[in-house]
């Protein structure tokens, strides 16, 4: 291990170094009590710039977007007690959608442990289950070390967030530093190659697959497996569909994609799904909301192949027959490679009867209608962005309506919490979003209900002067609640509409920012070219859209993806 | 079906929590769970009974690997294994029995440990089935406390599980 020798630091200066050497460029953070001295240290240095959010839950999510959008790791700095207990949530967002993240926790001084002392909790317990790892720094000489392996661990491997927790008086305390420039963890070795005898079989099932299909999900995202994926897809002209955190990786306006599947991915993504005989799947993990029930999804046989890099992904919900352990992009390349001499059976039938399931429309809505359809603001936002855009998302209806309607052509540009599913995580992660890609156009959509959960960040927005276009679609119902409701509790609509809403313009012009109120459908496409030609406003468009429009096509809860719901079955 | 499953881990804070936090998070069941340094100080070995279907148990040992401080994962019940557990028992040893108890506890191969006017401490060892017969053969009135520490277990021949 090479080392580099440079002095005798104090504790909090070893965390702001170990910080400027990792390159990190922006800490989102709160400060507080146990993190006086390294917010002291920050101070005195301009290489690491810091964001002060209004509320730690902002911090993670924030560091979350930067990460998501880039390929950086996001690095979050909160104090003890409620500063960390306020910062689960965006770590659990992080955790269950496997964002390389660190997360600075400033802890009551070593002594002080234990004796319930102000503002002490036990973070490395409490976030013991939300995180890839978790450490207690307890000697300043072991803070180097363990600032090296935190960033290591949560960018190897399945990415994931990384706790350091840092007791004050180890930030005042000092040793000599020594930054490691690598690290090696005898415990910890993430597989790189696929198998050389399980790329063969899975060669072998592609080429005599009849019904092939192509299912890919977040890990190829992460693992910046997208040009290897769109070559594999096109050499062997197989039918390719997405994930809800697999958008992007593969174009969205390419005629061998299908869309999403899922619970609410296209009819024919799901169809493809349930019928294929040859299933490819790459860095995703057959969740509930992907195919419902395991046991209705293996009553059609199919081989299946399963590339991904955390092998307690694979034969965990179902059952697969080639599962190939490795990094993506290598993997990818390994296949490729090897079919590149071969060709694969003739499919036109497969796409004769993909083309029927299309021809269904199932994403088709009302475009006549004199009250503004959600489905209609997300296909003018398309339009008027050019497809271009960033696009963050709260959770709920508008969250899906974005994932159908916004066609994402290029990797990391569509940014939502697909795994935990955390309303208010919208605005926050597109201030790390606007961070890590200054000068480009960030959308975020919400709906009246999420965005008020993190809402405090507008003041943020301000500080920093983020000119994020907040696409809120306001129905004054929790609108996937109500849908829920409408379909499966006999339309008791239980706390699930939005009283005493704010006026969000006049909120949000408090804040300082423009507010502009959308009722007429006609207004849609104006509003939007004035907002996203104000290139340094942040800009909150307020639509007043149909209340009772539902998504569809829908998969309920814990069916199969043949109960599948369309608009037109109502 | 039962499973044993032995585990080296870095002798660090908070691994047994992981360890234990998992079991439950996920809810999979821990029947015993025994755990000690090994003799390399920077390492602690672990035996965890459990059981749950095949698959159960296979993501049982995904998920043990997948944490950063587990070094190896074996499932000891998949070939020939030992396995071993401790049992300190109290029992009633007045003048009346103070011989049958004696006996009863040479006849399983115990010793007895502690001696008080009316008590006995006996130590025995064997797998968890032969601890459990210890205790059916005595009369459930003269038993004062027992404690186990769970099974502890090792392959057989060959078979190792070190670094």
């Amino acid at each position: 291990m090479d080392r580099v020798k440079t002095g005798t630091l104090t504790g909090a200066q070893i965390v702001v170094r170990c910080l400027q050497e990792e390159g990190v460029e922006y800490v989102f953070g709160y400060p507080g009590g146990a993190v006086l001295f390294i917010y002291d240290e920050l101070f005195k240095q301009d290489k690491v710039k810091h964001v002060l959010v209004r509320h730690e839950q902002g911090a993670a999510h924030a560091a979350d977007g930067y990460s998501r959008s880039s390929q950086k790791v996001g690095v979050a700095l909160v104090t003890s007690g409620p500063g960390v207990t306020n910062a689960v949530t965006g770590i659990a967002t992080a955790y269950m959608d496997s964002i390389p993240m660190v997360v600075l926790t400033g802890q009551v001084p070593t002594h002080a442990i234990g004796l319930d002392a102000f503002q002490e909790c036990d973070t490395v317990g409490i976030t013991r289950p939300i995180v890839k790892h978790n450490m207690l720094v307890k000697d300043v000489k072991d803070l180097a070390s363990t600032m090296k392996k935190a960033f290591h661990i949560a960018t190897t491997g399945r990415p994931g967030p990384v706790v350091v927790d840092i007791p004050k008086d180890v930030t005042t305390a000092s040793c000599e530093f020594h930054y490691p420039e690598s690290i090696t963890l005898r415990s910890y070795n993430p597989a790189r190659k696929g198998h050389a005898g399980q790329l063969k079989k899975a060669v072998q099932l592609l080429l005599e697959a009849k019904r092939p299909l192509i299912y890919t999900g977040g890990g190829v995202v992460l693992s910046n497996a997208s040009s290897q994926l769109r070559a594999l897809v096109r050499n062997l002209g197989f039918p390719c569909t997405n994930t809800l955190m697999g958008l992007g990786a593969y174009p969205a306006t390419d005629k061998q994609f299908l869309g999403m599947l899922g619970m609410h991915g296209t009819y024919e993504a799901n169809l493809a799904m349930q019928n294929c005989d040859v299933l490819l799947a790459v860095g995703a993990r057959f969740d509930d909301r992907v195919i419902g029930d395991p046991a209705n999804f293996a009553q059609n046989p199919r081989k299946i192949i399963h590339i991904d890099i955390d092998p307690s992904s694979i034969s965990k919900r179902v059952k697969v027959d080639v599962p190939i352990v490795g990094n993506i992009p290598d993997v990818l390349d390994d296949l490729s490679r090897l079919l590149k001499d071969s060709k694969p059976q003739e499919i036109k039938a497969w796409w004769k009867q993909i083309d029927e399931w299309r021809a269904k429309d199932c994403l088709k809505y009302d475009r006549k209608s004199k009250i503004i359809k959600p489905q209609f603001v997300l296909e003018k936002l398309y339009e008027v962005t050019k497809g271009e855009a960033f696009v963050t998302s709260d959770v709920g209806q508008h969250q899906m309506w974005a994932a159908q309607f916004y066609k994402f052509n290029e990797p990391r540009r569509w940014i939502n919490s697909g795994g935990l599913g955390t309303m208010g995580f919208g605005l926050p992660a597109a201030m790390g979003v606007q961070m890590a890609n200054p000068g480009a156009t960030v959308a975020c959509v919400t709906g009246e209900s999420s965005i008020q959960m993190c809402l405090q960040e507008l003041s943020t927005c301000k500080q920093y002067r983020l000119p994020i276009k907040i696409i809120n679609l306001n129905n004054k119902y929790m609108g996937m609640v109500r849908q829920w409701q409408q379909f499966f509790h006999g339309n008791r609509y239980s706390e699930s509409y939005m009283d005493a809403l704010p006026d969000f313009v006049r909120l949000t012009e408090a804040y300082g920012h423009r507010g502009v109120l959308v009722e007429n459908p006609a207004d849609v496409e104006p509003a939007l070219k004035d907002a996203f030609s104000r290139k340094g406003e942040l800009v909150f468009l307020d639509f007043i859209t149909d209340q009772t429009e539902n998504v569809y096509p829908m998969i309920p809860g814990g069916k199969g993806i043949t109960e599948i719901i369309l608009s037109e079955d109502l | 079906m039962r499973h044993i499953i032995s585990i080296l881990v870095e002798n660090e804070a908070g691994a047994l929590s992981r360890i234990a936090g998992l079991f439950s998070a996920r809810g999979y069941n821990i029947e015993s769970l025994t755990v000690a340094p090994t003799e390399d100080a920077s390492m602690s070995r672990m035996t965890i009974v459990t059981s749950g279907s095949d698959d159960v148990v296979e993501q049982i040992t995904k998920q043990l690997n997948k944490l950063i401080e587990v070094v190896k994962v074996v499932d000891l019940s998949e070939a020939e294994h030992i396995e071993r557990e401790l049992m300190l028992i109290k029992v009633k040893a007045g003048d009346k029995g103070r011989d049958d108890m004696k006996r009863m506890a040479d006849i399983f191969r115990g010793r007895i440990i502690d001696v008080s006017d009316n008590t006995y401490t006996i130590e025995l060892t064997g797998d968890g089935a032969k601890l459990d017969a210890f205790i059916k053969s005595l009369d459930q009135g003269d038993i004062i406390e027992t404690v186990r520490t769970g099974a502890s277990g090792i392959g057989r021949g060959n078979r190792v599980l070190r670094v």
